[in-house]
Order: structure tokens, then sequence, then C-alpha cells
């Protein structure tokens, strides 16, 4: 069970109330694809991924990204047990997609790095720190079904 | 992985930039990491002060930075370039080289909070690549 400190939810949930997760989610998924190009590797079906450009105004990665935030606000609802709360979606990410894990950790990354340039100043040392704690517990709930 | 033409001129670009407010992004990283990853606060126990934005870290912060310098004017032989820097982090501060991929991501994150305009996609692969060539070149001396 991980434990949070009042100040981490408080700096979580100040995060979440600051995204806006209609331009997170879909510019994080496109630096991801873009900055890490092998994850395209999971996104064949995708369409044209072939130059920054064209993967920053794909709508499928758009709509993908949103669907990745949506995850990350189910986290926020369930944050006492993401662990069973991603059961089924860590399943879904090794049986069926075979995603590599350590993708989860690229994508978290360019999660931090989006949020960080919304929210500026207010981005602060513990907010981060809060912040990855919290991507990182996401990561391992995402990581627990493979086998 | 290497850096290509196109990834040299958008990290000279973009270090234009970002270098003018070179003390604030180093000390901003610095702080960031030895919040966020605790475990590297180890590195700098004799410190009295390792709060964000502290003397000491504002201090350390301005050497990274120039050691950042150094490698964008090295950028084409970043092995013999930073080459005394390895050594030095190698044999006599001896910190585990995972470190500098740790360093390297808070750094991206302050360049992203400070310079979001100029911190485009196309260089934020550019200055990630640059991030993790400086890292391995850091980490030539280890072994």
């Amino acid at each position: 069970m991980v434990a949070w400190t009042d100040a981490e939810r408080n700096a979580i949930t100040a995060v979440f109330a600051k995204l806006n997760p209609d331009v997170v989610g879909p510019n994080a998924l496109a630096r991801c694809l873009i900055v890490y190009p092998w994850t395209q590797r999971y996104f064949s079906k995708f369409g044209n991924l072939y130059n920054a450009e064209a993967i920053l105004g794909n709508p499928m990665v758009a709509a993908h990204g949103k669907v990745v935030l949506g995850g990350l606000e189910m986290a926020l609802k369930n944050m006492d047990d993401i662990k069973k709360t991603f059961a089924p979606l860590s399943e879904l990410h090794s049986e069926k997609l075979h995603v590599d894990p350590d993708n989860f950790r690229l994508l978290a990354d360019c999660i931090t790095i989006v949020v960080a340039s919304q929210m500026g100043s207010a981005f602060t040392a513990e907010v981060q720190a809060a912040w990855q704690k919290f991507l990182a517990v996401v990561v391992s709930g995402l990581c627990r079904q493979y086998h | 992985m290497s850096l290509s033409t196109k990834d040299k001129a958008l990290v000279k670009t973009f270090w234009d930039k970002a270098s003018k407010k070179a003390d604030d992004v180093g000390s901003e990283a610095l702080s960031r990491m030895l919040v966020t990853y605790p475990a590297t606060k180890t590195y700098f126990a004799n410190w009295d002060d390792l709060r964000p934005g502290s003397a000491p870290v504002r201090k350390h912060g301005k050497v990274i930075m120039k050691g950042l310098a150094t490698a964008v004017s090295k950028i084409d032989d970043l092995e013999n370039g930073l080459s005394k820097l390895a050594e030095m982090h190698a044999t006599k501060l001896r910190v585990d080289p995972a470190n500098f991929k740790i360093l390297s991501h808070c750094i991206l994150v302050v360049l992203s909070m400070m310079f979001w305009n100029d911190f485009t996609p196309e260089t934020h692969v550019a200055m990630d690549k640059f991030l993790s060539r400086v890292s391995q070149a850091m980490s030539e001396k280890y072994r």
C-alpha cells in the first residue's frame, strides 16, 4: 500500500486542477512518439506518424492522448488502491497490447515535461516530487500483471 | 544513438537562448533532483543546506551549467571534451552513472518550464539525445 502525505495529495490534486486534459494528454503522447520514435511500434494503425508535424496533427494520437489522461484521472480517484484499480489495464497492456513496460516510464517523463510547461513556476520541486511519485505508482500498477 | 547535424544545430540554437538563464536553470534542476530523487542527496552530505534554491545548491547549479556549456562547445567530440570531468566523476566523486539520467530529466523539465515556446518537439528530441550523449561521455572512465 502506498502512503500519501496530505501535502502530496494536495499537490497532485492541484496539478489536475490546473492541467487541461485535452492539451496535456495529446501533447504528451505526441512528444513520446517524437522523442522516443521506437514507441511508434505500438501505433501502426494510427496512420501518418512520418514526422513531428504529422504526429502533432494526427487525430488518432490526440484521441489516444486523452484516453491516457483519463487513465490518470482514474488513478487520482482511486489513489489509495491504484494497484487494484489498474489490474485490468495492466493485463490489457501485457497480454493484448504487448507493450514493453519501459515505455510507461518514457511516456510518464513526457507527461511530466508537458505538465511542467503548463504550470510554469507553480510546478515547484515539491510538486514535481509528488507528481512523479504518483506517476511511478501508476506505472508500477501497469507493470504488475506482467509475467 | 549519435547526434545528427540537425540535432547539433538545434542544441546550439536552443542553448544560445537557455544559457542566458543558466544560473536559474542549474539551481532549479539540481533543486528538483534532490527533492524528487532523495537518494541523490547522498552525494552532497557535506552541504549544510540541501533545500531548493539554497546557497550551496545555487553555487553547484552554476558548476553543472558550466559543464554543460563545455559539452555544447565540444559537441563534435564529447568523449575528449568531457574527459577530465568524466575522470573526476568516476575516480574522485564516484557518482553512480545512473544519476546522470536522473539529472538530465530534471534539466529537461526545467527547460520545458522556462523555455516552452522554444522547446519544440524537435528541440526536445535533440536535447534529450544530447544529454544522453553527455551522460554517456561522463560514464566513459568508470571501468
